[in-house]
């Protein structure tokens, strides 16, 4: 039953603190006021809006839908009147507002009518369209829409790797999901290696949640599922997808590309047990677990619906201690800070950490670089990690680029071992901006010089083809004139029609662009010069034998 | 500035890194008082007061704040290796000597910590045996030797108001200049091992050294503080080209054992070579920077103008370090091969 592990570059193994929230069952959260649900909750476009101020919704009905090809649906997490459409502040780690729903509970809970899919019979394609407007969305952090991960084409897949390895300290909700709706989830991953056509279902749990594994051991004896579950050693971060798939298979997800591409998809368990809700309840995603620990009163995982706000799922923690320092959404190695804890519970959020000093001190001032060379030691993703912040911080974006920053998980796997506490992700972070950011001016410029290229053309073309017309019309109105050939004026017509004639020749061998015309003599000289620069490259690349 | 990680490696910090390396120093230093005798103390306790005094001023004209850079320890790290590569109970001038061109010139003058290209106690060590090369071979003798063994009010005395004895009552010329010597007379390698200052290996008294070296060293490795990588191949290459030279030419040639353990072969595989601000920090590239320092130090011991060859061959492979690196990048994750980044 248990599969063969792989060694894997790197990692780190931090305090766990995954005792606090581990031990107690998941709570369910109850039905609050007020819902905001945020529009986009997913990676890719934002989901349309599908309600105004005023309407009323059940739950579980469709309010905003999916928009493209790589977006998915949100829905209301119970009936009520929609309030307002408007920007409200939402766990993102820009801080920014986004677009929400504000909906307001009528407290009867009423739900559309939900109809189980009947997924055996249903070709994967047909599965996937029927799972479109259901919301689904990866729960492991990249919130990928799901229905479009289970019927991507391409290459096919021949292992579904199920991601149960929490390697986050202090998050405990997939290991809760795991010992107490296993068969839920498992489920969840027949109907997907249906979906994929998966010849063999993996499993990676780490070894500190043993509780975990079993329940999932058992689950598939009693499914009758064929499914290796794995446990892999407690070591960040080991729940990468790239990183999970190299421990149960040896095989190293190549550079730029997703694990698809080598025949592999990887889905988080809990995405697993959405999507059993989906297809044998025929529930939209409306809930997630979540952890909330800590400093908080009492630790622990509520399944809340999403749109709660972050500030009533800390007061079902039994709520703040004294001297909490702030909140971090997600686990502490990758979470940000959260700004206002009126927040939303979204798809993507796994846990909320209270801080206080004594748990997360504040970062000493950062030293001068020493080379140690523990960051490299460290990194996941085999990188030199002081080489790109040398190139970063001087903000040497080729060389970093040469250093291969795009390979960079940005787990902070370095910052955590820098004995000079150099916040080096955040460097990684800036040098990956920038860089795209001077990509996206470097495309703009392109596509701005071709249409200004082609603008040019079209104007030649269109005053060659004015004068072409000008000219036949004057040659019709010479024959005509000589008909009338006796007339005095005759002669001097046809001299000003031949001159007429001339010019527009003229104009039509001599068409220069309009913006040469009126140059100053600056631009002149640029001109002359890039003119002299091109001749001389041109020599330069006439055949040298 | 996203913050995360939010947690970071607790007992971690340059400070702590520099006392752990300082910790791995106690021994040999223990070991160098017990055969030499306690003016080892003078000079080290001289040294390190120099450093302070020369990184603080030199932070001052830098306009850099003192706190930070004068309690990270490397300057002290720094001021004891120093000592322990310059003769003991040498004039006070001529530490403070090698202290300035250590701390202002090879560390300071490029940025302070982490900039500099070479080892700062290197260049300082490089410095005072180019400059003052009779001083640098008058070493303390070992004590089973001397006729005189100073206490420590007489080393401070030696040190800070010259001495009012003559240097030959307590110092002596070390094995390798021995081996230099009687080499370049065109003698055998026997007349240098029947010198008294020949001990059961190498140098009376500084083989024991040499060792306490080699364990303070294996210390940096169980702590992660170091790699592997540059002293096996520092010493691996100091042995194979001692050896091939040896296996050559027997009469003319020390063996490989008698490389290791002389001069300053141990402090620099364990505590010099490694300084990771001047050394290569690929693995690869920690093989080759390291195998051709030993190379070359046995090369410098052989054929060079100098009695020892590890402070040259380390500066001339610390020039190196960075092509090295950039020729030695490991395979990231998901490519097919090692790119040569640096180009």
């Amino acid at each position: 039953m248990s599969g063969e592990v792989y060694p894997i570059p790197g990692g780190l193994h931090p305090a766990e603190h995954k005792a606090e929230s581990n031990a107690r069952p998941i709570v369910v959260a109850p039905l609050t006021e007020r819902y905001l649900v945020p529009l986009r909750q997913h990676l890719g476009q934002p989901a349309r809006v599908l309600v105004q101020a005023g309407d009323t919704v059940l739950k579980g009905q469709m309010i905003g839908a999916p928009d493209g090809r790589i977006s998915a649906a949100v829905h209301a997490p119970t009936s009520g009147r929609v309030l307002a459409v408007e920007d409200r502040p939402v766990a993102h780690p820009s801080g920014l507002p986004d677009r929400c729903v504000v909906i307001e509970s009528d407290g009867r809970d009423a739900a559309i009518e939900m109809r189980p899919i009947d997924w055996r019979d249903l070709a994967p394609g047909e599965l996937s369209k029927r799972l479109a407007n259901m919301g689904l969305a990866g729960q492991g952090g990249a919130v990928f829409p799901s229905h479009v991960k289970l019927a991507l084409g391409g290459t096919p897949i021949e292992t579904l790797i199920l991601n149960g390895a929490e390697c986050e300290p202090w998050i405990t909700c997939d290991d809760r999901l795991m010992r107490e709706r296993a068969t839920a989830i498992m489920q969840g991953t027949e109907i997907m290696r249906h979906a994929l056509g998966a010849r063999r279902i993996l499993v990676g749990i780490e070894d500190n949640k043993p509780e975990a594994a079993l329940a999932m051991q058992a689950a598939c004896q009693q499914l009758n599922l064929a499914a290796e579950v794995s446990v892999v050693p407690t070591r960040y971060p080991s729940g990468g997808a790239k990183q999970l798939t190299q421990l149960l298979t040896g095989l190293e997800t190549p550079s730029g590309k997703i694990s698809t591409d080598i025949g592999i998809q990887v889905f988080n368990v809990a995405t697993a047990y959405a999507l059993h809700r989906a297809v044998a309840l025929g529930e939209p995603m409306l809930t997630r677990v979540v952890t909330v620990t800590g400093h908080v009163a009492q630790p622990c995982n509520i399944e809340a619906r999403l749109g709660t706000a972050i500030e009533d799922l800390i007061r079902l923690a039994g709520g703040d201690l004294d001297d909490v320092t702030g909140h971090i959404i997600g686990g502490p190695m990758m979470g940000f800070d959260l700004d206002d804890t009126a927040a939303p519970l979204v798809k993507s959020v796994n846990c909320v950490i209270a801080k206080d000093r004594a748990l997360f001190p504040a970062h000493p001032p950062a030293m001068p670089c020493t080379r140690c060379g523990q960051c490299a030691l460290a990194c996941p993703a085999s990188l030199q990690p002081f080489e790109l912040y040398w190139h970063a911080k001087a903000k040497n974006f080729d060389k970093a680029r040469a250093y291969q920053l795009f390979d960079c998980i940005e787990c902070g796997c370095c910052s955590h071992v820098c004995p000079s506490h150099i916040p080096l992700v955040d460097y990684y972070r800036f040098g990956k901006s920038e860089i795209a950011a001077a990509d996206r001016a470097k495309q703009a410029a392109e596509s701005a010089r071709q249409r200004h290229e082609f603008q040019l053309l079209r104007q030649q073309r269109e005053k060659a083809e004015k004068a072409e017309r000008l000219g036949k019309k004057a040659s019709e109105r010479l024959e005509a004139g000589a008909v009338a050939a006796d007339d005095p004026g005759a002669e001097r017509k046809k001299a000003l029609l031949q001159a007429a004639i001339e010019r527009a020749k003229q104009a039509k061998e001599a068409v220069q662009p309009k913006n040469t015309v009126s140059l100053t003599p600056e631009q002149q000289r640029q001109i002359d010069a890039i003119e002299a620069r091109r001749q001389a490259t041109a020599q330069d690349s006439e055949p040298q034998t | 500035m996203i913050g995360s990680p939010f947690v970071l490696k607790e007992h971690n910090s340059v400070r702590f890194t520099m006392i752990k390396v300082m910790a791995a120093l106690i021994p040999g230093t223990l070991a160098h008082a017990w055969f030499f005798g306690p003016g080892i103390w003078v000079s080290l306790i001289w040294c390190g007061l120099l450093g302070i005094g020369f990184e603080a001023m030199s932070l001052v004209v830098r306009g850099r704040p003192l706190q930070p850079a004068l309690t990270d320890g490397s300057v002290l790290l720094t001021a004891w290796l120093l000592a322990l590569s310059v003769p003991t109970l040498a004039p006070w001038w001529l530490y403070m000597t090698g202290m300035f061109f250590a701390v202002v010139v090879a560390k300071q003058l490029y940025g302070g910590l982490g900039q500099n290209l070479f080892n700062p106690a290197m260049v300082g060590y490089a410095a005072l045996i180019i400059s003052f090369p009779v001083y640098m071979t008058q070493w303390a003798a070992p004590a089973a030797l001397a006729n005189y063994l100073p206490n420590l009010s007489d080393a401070f005395d030696l040190v800070f108001s010259g001495a009012s004895i003559t240097p030959d009552a307590y110092t002596s010329a070390t094995v390798l200049d021995s081996l230099k010597t009687a080499t370049r007379g065109g003698h055998t390698i026997m007349d240098t091992f029947s010198q008294p200052i020949y001990g059961l290996i190498a140098g009376k008294g500084m083989e024991l050294v040499a060792m306490m070296y080699l364990f303070g060293g294996l210390f940096l490795i169980a702590n992660r503080l170091i790699t592997w990588h540059i002293p096996v191949a520092f010493l691996t290459a100091i042995a194979l080209t001692a050896g091939a030279l040896w296996q050559i030419d027997p009469i003319h040639h020390a063996d490989p054992l008698f490389h290791l353990l002389a001069g300053g072969a141990m402090l620099g595989a364990f505590f010099i070579a490694t300084d990771p601000v001047t050394a290569s920090t690929t693995p690869r590239g920690k093989l080759i920077f390291a195998g051709l320092a030993g190379v070359l130090t046995v090369i410098i011991r052989t054929y060079g103008g100098f009695p020892d060859g590890v402070a040259f061959s380390i500066l001339i492979l610390n020039s190196a370090a960075p092509l090295i690196d950039a020729f030695t990048q490991p395979r990231v994750f998901g490519h097919t091969k090692g790119g040569k980044a640096g180009q």
